[in-house]
């Protein structure tokens, strides 16, 4: 015989308790972060070292968290630009948790830091469930991707409160369909701001620190439909199992458990080493 | 794969949460996954079995109850199913203003425990 215990809790509930929490800590002392989601090849890290570049010379405090699964490259990249930055070796995870993110930033974010822009591992997929207590999540597109990139990771896309395309430069070698590409994203994230970058050429220049620095100073940021509550309505046609002995009407509350995700317990940090301003540890 | 650490935390989250008085073992895991959750319920199942390795859980059954998505605009009062990929911008009126329903659930609905086994003494052996 069976003991029944109704949980109804989120399966994300920790990680969305942590990146809460670690949201309100980086807010109280001024410091707005930004993930930046893309497949690997996207142009995130060269867009970054731009954007970093711009945010010094003007004298803007920020700082960047790098996560790949193996090599310092991206950090010392980024660190060209003459900002604190720190490598994350994730050892094969595919994706940043926010405990593990609070664990890296421990310690080592300057105190003075405005903006934080977090590098998620290159993958579409997996980061888009774990919220990281960012205020502002970027999803990235070079125009080598093909215009229906949006429909084909809806989840990564239609979380996204700013997307980006880059490599722009190379728009018509590749016969880039902007319009097309604009059209699937509307489909899946009706509203999102889309802007156009190439790092080699400057367009877009500066766009990812200043939007940025709007949101960490309170201009509204755009509410993907995703992750808009709204009352749960059980359809007739939704096709949802009803379990026998278990009354309904009892509220279920989906939707606390929005775009994210939770735990981090694997993760031992076994290496911090500084060379430069580049930081860099396991998770 | 994500579905490894989704499967680890439904471990954790069930071994930490309160047991019925007289609980063993977990029979079963009722989990609700909507279709715009971002997980894969064949790759979900297969990870938490080697999660549940060596736990409370173990040899315990997964019962994933899938959620369609459903939408819904706002000025037309019109409800959809969103379909894969998901259509969220209204398709009668083009409008951005639409609310989701369901779909994003990732969610733990229900846990059964097996009946602790009486407590017989155990004859000692040798």
């Amino acid at each position: 015989m069976c003991r029944v215990v109704d949980l109804q809790q989120a399966v994300l509930a920790k990680n969305d308790a942590c990146a809460h929490t670690l949201r309100e800590d980086l807010a109280a002392r001024g410091t707005a972060v930004v993930n930046l989601l893309s497949s690997p090849g996207s142009g995130k890290t060269a867009l970054l070292e731009r954007e970093l570049t711009l945010a010094r010379s003007r004298d803007i405090p920020v700082a960047a968290l790098t996560a790949d699964l193996a090599t310092e490259n991206d950090a010392v990249r980024l660190a060209r630009s003459g900002v604190p930055v720190k490598q994350v070796l994730t050892d094969g995870l595919c994706h940043l948790e926010a405990e593990m993110l609070g664990g890296h930033l421990h310690g080592w974010l300057p105190a003075d830091t405005r903006l934080l822009f977090i590098e998620n591992v290159g993958n579409l997929v997996c980061p888009a469930s774990y919220d990281l207590g960012e205020t502002l999540r970027i999803v990235l597109a070079s125009v080598t991707e093909g215009e229906d990139k949006p429909l084909k990771y809806p989840t990564a896309f239609g979380l996204a409160h700013l997307v980006v395309v880059t490599k722009t430069d190379i728009a018509e070698a590749v016969a880039f369909d902007e319009a097309e590409f604009r059209a699937n994203v509307e489909r899946i994230n009706p509203g999102v701001e889309v802007v156009l970058t190439s790092a080699r050429r400057g367009e877009g220049d500066g766009v990812l620190v200043d939007r940025a620095l709007a949101a960490r100073d309170g201009a509204p940021v755009h509410i993907p439909v995703m992750t808009r509550k709204s009352h749960h309505v059980h359809d007739a046609d939704d096709g949802q199992p009803r379990d026998e002995g278990h009354p309904h009407g009892e509220g279920h509350s989906h939707h606390r458990d929005h775009t994210h995700a939770p735990r981090a317990q694997d993760g031992g940090p076994a290496r911090t080493s500084d060379s430069g301003t580049v930081a860099s540890s396991r998770s | 794969m994500h579905e490894m650490s989704i499967a680890l935390a439904v471990v954790e989250q069930v071994e930490s949460a309160d047991r019925p008085a007289g609980a063993g073992t977990v029979n079963s895991v009722r989990l609700q996954v909507g279709e715009l959750a971002g997980v894969v319920p064949d790759a979900l199942a297969f990870s938490f079995e080697l999660a549940c390795a060596g736990t409370v859980l173990e040899g315990a059954e997964l019962i994933t109850e899938p959620v369609p998505a459903r939408a819904r605009c706002g000025p037309c009062a019109q409800t959809w199913p969103v379909g894969m990929p998901p259509q969220l911008s209204c398709p009668g009126c083009g409008g951005a203003t639409t609310e989701l329903l369901s779909g994003r659930e990732l969610q733990i609905v229900r846990v059964c425990w097996n009946d602790a086994p009486a407590h017989v003494p155990i004859p000692e052996e040798r």
